[in-house]
């Protein structure tokens, strides 16, 4: 008799624990074939809230650190993504209609972008900052600080790809991000939370959602902790519905429409104009004399 | 031996009048400036605009209607497909041109806006108006040099701007948005607010005079539903609006999934941080500045002061001294360190926070005594003590020249009190100690923050707020984001 397998059920991600949703719904992933090959949990309005105080608690644990120490763990985040490249291939393979090449290749540029993120931590200051001329006897500069937690709503597809860029652009600058993974493909964003917790991320950092994405907009739109939201390729009353919800509290919204070939596209989608929606420009004077 | 600065001067020397003499005719009526024309309002309606000093009629202003806005906006999207791709050398030449001609006409500038909106001219003249020309200056050189602002990207113009000022500095916000929209290849209509529309239709002169193409810039004069039809205008692709944390809120949700790019900036309840180890002979004359320019009437106002416990006494003392000292009066006046409040409607709704103040329990120090004139909108420079967190004058924005004084004992209280607030606009540190400063100036939750000084501002400086006070930066290479498309060299846009 063939052995009778142990199916996983995948739980969210929130201040560096893996709880199951507090509303105790899950939903079957299936394969190609239909056969169901995990659970995943569909998280609630409540999970987010959770999440967000999570966040908002973590916030200082990351933005207080150097961009030299944040540029390390997220190469560190890259690691450990590489030594698990043949699981997020796979789980991408049986779940989407792709072939293992495609499956492969999505993973692998997952890594890279990782690296990307974690070489601009304590370079991107340097791009959007600078010094100011001005036309007195002052010292005069203009320097970004991270917002606060940043939501990032995840594309269907590349699944694996696109969250880690959705989450890469306002983590790298020291925000707390909460990502809500794609509906239709969430394994990449349900495995990746084991990811981030042997990387050294402070918990609370990232935290990440499944089920779905629509459920929560109204909540995520209007929460007063979130300072920012970047989101991927929705509809445009989905994007309605974000800033309008996000008037209420002034949120910084960035949503865009990238198609699949583009997230693969370093100066596309990991430049730092990307980074800059989710950094708040400091200007400090000081007078210069003796 | 020391000065005691609280100490009394002794003998009475009054200011002799010093009247700005010099007249400057007004139209009787102000059209709209449309398509490079002065135009007569389709809407045939019309209203006064007043010296709040004196509540004299000083002219008529056009009320744009629907049909006007509409003409306005569909005369800026003639003008986009050439301005836009004109060049920026030759935008940059128009700017200077602009620029030169501010300066030129300085002094006429000058008086009109202190007429019409109530401020002394001594910062009409010294503050407002070498500020409006810098700023078109420090623009005009960047209309041909964009691609160095943005490293990997092509730069491109948005299209139409609609953009919405405000009456704290008519003009010099008028610049704020122009300058930038039009060297990056945009054309706009901008609205100034009701009470203060005489500078800016001076402006569209200048921009008649230097030969700008028409319709890159129209003017449409009148009030909040002239601004909303302008918003709302289908074929504007940017609004920019100045004003209050209410109106930018609707906006957000009037401009929600139209793909409009906006900027706002918004109210202020700015910290100005004093400890212990500052100068504070200096910092008590940071304080007056940091409130008392420009009657209050200012975003980025330092309007909660927070005191280091151990000097209370003597920064309250100091400060009672200085505001003796204050001459409120004629804004022609070239000694007036206070003008007139802007109009009725804001009179009352800071002699309204200044009795809500009273009734939670502050404590009110109105030292100043200079008789006010009898006409006109006139408050005292004022300010509260016993002020608790929760009290409205500690948190709302007053908009006027009052102060509410607080104190910590700790730099994390002051930090964290400093932060406890909706808005994230500008915020002040002194103390004599580097480390210390910039410490707290990382910390603090404020677009600017003015360390050892307070209300500077310089075109290349950017300007704007954190949380609910705005997004979006005005002044500086930042300022330049909100008026470009940032384009990928594979394509996309940003």
């Amino acid at each position: 008799m063939a052995r009778l397998t142990v199916p996983k059920t995948y739980k969210l991600y929130i201040g560096g624990k893996f709880p199951r949703t507090e509303s105790g719904r899950s939903i079957a992933v299936e394969n190609l074939h239909g056969e169901t090959i995990a659970h995943i949990c569909h998280g609630s309005r409540k999970d987010f809230r959770d999440a967000v105080e999570s966040a908002t608690k973590a916030f200082s644990s990351w933005s207080g650190i150097t961009g030299y120490l944040r540029g390390q763990i997220l190469y560190r985040m890259a690691e450990m993504l590489e030594s698990r490249r043949e699981e997020f291939a796979a789980a991408i393979q049986v779940t989407q209609d792709v072939t293992v090449t495609t499956a492969r290749k999505e993973v692998d540029a997952s890594v890279d972008r990782l690296v990307r993120f974690a070489g601009w931590t304590d370079k991107y200051q340097q791009v959007i900052g600078c010094a100011n001329p001005i036309a007195g006897n002052y010292y005069n500069f203009t320097v970004p600080q991270p917002q606060g937690v940043v939501v990032a709503i995840a594309p269907t597809t590349p699944s694996l790809l696109g969250l880690i860029t959705c989450i890469g652009a306002p983590l790298c600058s020291g925000n707390a991000v909460i990502a809500i993974g794609s509906d239709e493909h969430p394994m990449a964003t349900a495995i990746f939370g084991e990811v981030c917790q042997t990387s050294d991320l402070p918990a609370g950092i990232i935290n990440l959602i499944t089920g779905s994405q629509q459920e929560l907009i109204e909540h995520i739109a209007t929460h007063r902790q979130v300072s920012g939201v970047y989101a991927a390729n929705v509809s445009k009353k989905t994007r309605t519905a974000i800033e309008e919800g996000a008037a209420d509290s002034v949120k910084r919204v960035r949503c865009v429409t990238i198609d699949d070939d583009a997230w693969y596209d370093n100066s596309r989608v990991a430049s730092p104009w990307e980074i800059e929606p989710f950094v708040e420009m400091k200007t400090i004077w000081h007078p210069s004399s003796c | 031996m020391a000065m005691d600065s609280t100490q009394e001067t002794p003998a009475d020397w009054e200011y002799s009048p010093a009247p700005e003499k010099t007249k400057v005719s007004i139209e009787p009526k102000n059209k709209l400036f449309i398509g490079g024309k002065f135009v007569s309002p389709k809407s045939r309606s019309w209203f006064a605009t007043i010296n709040p000093a004196t509540e004299e009629k000083l002219a008529d202003i056009a009320c744009a209607g629907k049909a006007d806005v509409n003409a306005a906006v569909l005369a800026a999207k003639k003008a986009l497909p050439k301005w836009s791709k004109c060049g920026g050398s030759v935008r940059a030449k128009y700017l200077y041109r602009i620029a030169r001609r501010i300066q030129e006409r300085s002094r006429e500038l000058a008086i009109l806006e202190t007429m019409d909106g109530g401020k002394p001219i001594k910062e009409s003249r010294d503050v407002d108006l070498p500020l409006v020309a810098q700023h078109f200056f420090y623009y005009a050189g960047w209309a041909d040099k964009l691609e160095y602002a943005f490293p990997g990207r092509e730069v491109s113009s948005v299209g139409v701007c609609a953009q919405i000022i405000p009456w704290n500095f008519p003009l010099l916000m008028a610049a704020w948005k122009l300058a930038p929209a039009l060297a990056c290849g945009n054309t706009c209509v901008l609205k100034p607010a009701e009470t203060t529309s005489l500078t800016a239709l001076r402006l569209a002169e200048i921009i008649q005079e230097v030969g700008l193409p028409e319709g890159v810039v129209n003017i449409v004069t009148g009030a909040g539903d002239t601004g909303r039809f302008l918003a709302d205008h289908k074929a504007v692709q940017k609004v920019a609006f100045t004003g209050s944390t209410e109106v930018g809120k609707l906006l957000m949700r009037s401009t929600a999934g139209t793909g409009k790019k906006l900027t706002l900036e918004l109210g202020g309840k700015g910290a100005n941080i004093i400890f212990a180890d500052a100068a504070i002979d200096q910092a008590v004359e940071g304080i007056i500045t940091g409130i008392y320019f420009n009657q209050g009437h200012v975003c980025c106002a330092g309007s909660r002061l927070f005191v280091e416990e151990s000097i209370l006494d003597e920064v309250v003392q100091k400060l009672k001294h200085r505001l003796r000292s204050l001459r409120v009066g004629d804004p022609l006046d070239k000694n007036t360190d206070l003008g007139a409040i802007n109009s009725q409607s804001q009179l009352d709704i800071v002699q309204q926070y200044v009795r809500t103040a009273i009734d939670e329990g502050a404590q009110l120090h109105e030292v100043h005594q200079d008789r006010l004139p009898s006409k006109g909108y006139w408050c005292h420079p004022c300010f509260f003590t016993d002020v608790q967190p929760s009290h409205t004058i500690a948190r709302e924005e007053v908009f006027g020249p009052v102060l509410s004084v607080m104190t910590f004992r700790t730099p994390e209280e002051a930090i964290s009190r400093a932060n406890n607030s909706p808005y994230g606009l500008a915020a002040g540190v002194w103390t004599d100690k580097g480390s210390k400063i910039f410490e707290i100036a990382k910390k603090l939750d404020a677009g600017i923050v003015w360390c050892n000084t307070y209300n500077k501002f310089d075109a290349a400086s950017p300007f704007g707020g954190f949380k609910e006070s705005g997004f979006g930066r005005e002044g500086g290479m930042q300022g330049l984001r909100p008026y470009v498309q940032l384009n990928n060299k594979n394509g996309g846009l940003l």
